[in-house]
């Protein structure tokens, strides 16, 4: 791999970074600035540039690509690839690898961890402890059990099918949704997002992004789920109409919300600050040692097997 | 609240069993009995009441000593609304001959449940991420710092009773390798028994304690249990706080002995040791484990349970062993 021009879009994990640099010929994107650095750069690298590695916010667009004309492939540090331009990678017969699979498990155990947390205020509980509160207000603040809710799952595919496994060993009834049902036995399929919500206790979002599923938690939705319902996204934040979410918690017509992902990150909508119903996490749903570092053996992986003219190991394209 | 007795001399007249309480009733406890018992809080008992009593109601975790219990010749039964009963005398109890009851399974799910929620929120640092996004921090600072898997850890869990057992399953189902500590091994259970906790410890990423507390368990995670655990492991308890050398674990903590810790229970009640509030590894939570309507209504219906039977003379439905 020494001779492969490999162009890193962002810094997103030091192990592949520094595995790039030994094993390839790296150039790091965002040393040349947009603008007169990038231009210049382009025009110094662009003959040899055959590689780029992104990630969910950092992918290969249509400007990029028809700036890279040797480019062979793109490997992206990410389940999600909604920011490569596929259409453009398929015309131009460019190579499309995503990391599948590695960051099933963590996402599916946040999702639950969210669920609990949510239910059971987890977090709230370490505030009101750590404010000193306990002592000064005492106890006795009934919460929600988890055990047996009705848990809807939007995709029922590799993640939504973690969800289901853990969330079946609390004896939680598992229903799905997705656009055709599967032959699965002790699962229930609904025909669409509202039926399915207003049949769960809990609506977990794991779906990819495009153009059907953007916004598929709506207004009508979230009022199927109800006032006692939760929403847990794990997905991504444009799943959810993030101002009717903020709405339906406002006035009490849904329960409450267990959010990883948001419409425009890192920027949070401030009302949910100050909710005691939600809870908000930065987007770690894959945010794990392990799970980083697996993902970025996976990136190498690709981009070996593809010099080398073997099979690739996750290819989406 | 007002507290759910009535006086002498009305119960002078009545016929309905009498039931010293060792505090007042939680409220709904109260609205569902009342009608059916006399209660008399033991406090107030005159000695007309402390000579007829048979039965001692121990709402919440009420503290009973043998004083109390050496007052009332007439009690045979002390009936617990928790599953823990390491608040009442049991070497009182046992040299009285006296029954006691708990609430049996009432508390298991609740519990199991939330030891598994700690056990995420502290290795995916939730509760520190929250704070994290809520001070508005990703926006200013950037990606939050990686956390640890859960998947895959092997989970150590001591005291494999209901409690225990359903958190086994549950993390089993995260794909969790499970093992267990008990008095003695399990030959029904499909996971590895350890003969010590230091042992288990040794062997396990995650200790989740669900054991009750009695002498023989008090402080039995120490130093050394805390060093076979190691610098990567994480210890959650929703047992009781005495089952851990609390000092001992803050200096663990302090030191990077062990990883992180999940604390729902704590040896001295409502105090929590001050030095944990600044530290980003471990989620604290105010003893509520067990506290949902479901949970609650559960043992109302077994409290209410032993006392139906203990005046007519039935078995009582959750005796504790002595």
């Amino acid at each position: 791999m020494e001779s492969l021009g490999v162009l890193l879009l962002h810094p997103m994990n030091a192990y592949l970074e520094q595995e790039l640099d030994r094993r390839c010929r790296l150039h790091r994107f965002w040393e040349a600035p947009p603008g007169p650095p990038r231009d210049e750069f382009l025009r110094a690298h662009a003959g040899s540039i055959r590689a780029v590695v992104g990630n969910a916010s950092y992918g290969a667009d249509a400007a990029l690509i028809d700036a890279l004309p040797a480019l062979e492939i793109v490997a992206s540090f990410s389940v999600g690839i909604d920011r490569v331009d596929l259409a453009k990678c398929r015309e131009r017969g460019i190579r499309v690898t995503n990391t599948p699979d590695v960051l099933t498990d963590d996402v599916a155990d946040l999702a639950v961890g969210l669920a609990i947390a949510v239910l059971r205020r987890i977090p709230q509980a370490d505030r009101f402890v750590r404010a000193g509160l306990w002592k000064a207000k005492g106890d006795y603040a009934l919460t929600t059990r988890f055990s047996g809710k009705r848990v809807g799952i939007i995709g029922l595919g590799r993640i939504g099918l973690a969800v289901a496994k853990r969330v079946e060993a609390f004896d939680c009834p598992v229903n799905y949704y997705q656009r055709t049902k599967q032959d699965y036995p002790n699962y229930t399929y609904y025909p669409s997002v509202v039926e399915l919500a207003a049949n769960s206790d809990l609506l977990v979002v794991a779906c990819p992004l495009n153009a059907q599923t953007r916004h598929i938690v709506n207004r009508e939705v979230m009022d199927a789920l109800g006032p006692k319902g939760v929403l847990i996204n794990i997905g991504r934040g444009p799943h959810v109409d993030e101002p009717e979410l903020v709405a339906a918690l406002v006035e009490g017509r849904l329960g409450g919300a267990g959010l990883d992902v948001f419409e425009d990150e890192p920027n949070v909508p401030e009302a949910l600050f100050t909710m005691d119903n939600v809870v908000v996490v930065p987007h770690i749903g894959s945010g794990t040692n392990e799970t980083r570092k697996g993902m970025a053996d996976l990136v190498l992986g690709n981009l070996e097997a593809h010099v080398l003219k073997k099979p690739l190991l996750t290819p989406v394209l | 609240m007002p507290p759910p007795a009535t006086n002498a001399a009305d119960s002078v007249a009545d016929d309905k069993p009498l039931v010293l309480l060792a505090q007042p009733l939680f409220p709904h406890f109260a609205a569902a009995l009342e009608g059916r018992y006399r209660f008399v809080l033991a406090a107030d008992a005159d000695a007309a009441a402390a000579a007829e009593a048979r039965v001692l109601l121990v709402p919440g975790l009420k503290v009973v000593t043998a004083e109390l219990i050496d007052r009332l010749p007439a009690l045979e039964l002390v009936v617990a609304t928790s599953v823990g009963v390491d608040h009442v005398d049991l070497d009182a109890c046992r040299r009285r001959g006296l029954a006691v009851t708990n609430a049996g399974g009432a508390f298991s799910v609740d519990s199991a449940d939330y030891a598994v929620g700690l056990v995420v929120a502290v290795l995916r640092r939730v509760a520190a991420a929250e704070a994290y996004l809520r001070r508005g921090r990703w926006a200013t600072d950037g990606k939050f710092p990686l956390a640890t898997k859960v998947s895959g850890k092997r989970v150590g869990i001591v005291g494999l009773g209901r409690i225990g057992s359903l958190v086994a399953r549950r993390l089993a189902a995260f794909g969790c390798p499970v093992a267990y500590h008990s008095r003695l091994p399990r030959p029904s259970s499909p996971y590895a028994f350890f003969p010590t906790v230091v042992a288990l410890a040794a062997e396990s990423d995650v200790l989740v304690l669900s054991c009750a507390l009695t002498e023989e368990t008090r402080h039995m995670v120490n130093r050394e249990v805390m060093e076979a655990l190691g610098g990567g492991g994480v210890l959650v308890n929703v047992g009781r706080g005495g089952l851990v050398d609390e000092p001992e674990l803050v200096r663990c903590l302090r030191e990077g002995i062990i990883a992180g810790a999940g604390l729902d229970v704590y040896d001295k009640e409502p105090d929590v040791p001050p030095e944990l509030f600044a530290m980003e590894n471990v989620v604290l939570s105010d003893h509520r484990a067990v506290l949902t309507p479901e949970s609650m209504a559960a043992a109302l219906d077994i409290v209410s349970g032993n006392l139906e039977a203990f005046f007519a003379g039935r078995p009582l439905l959750s005796p504790v062993t002595l």
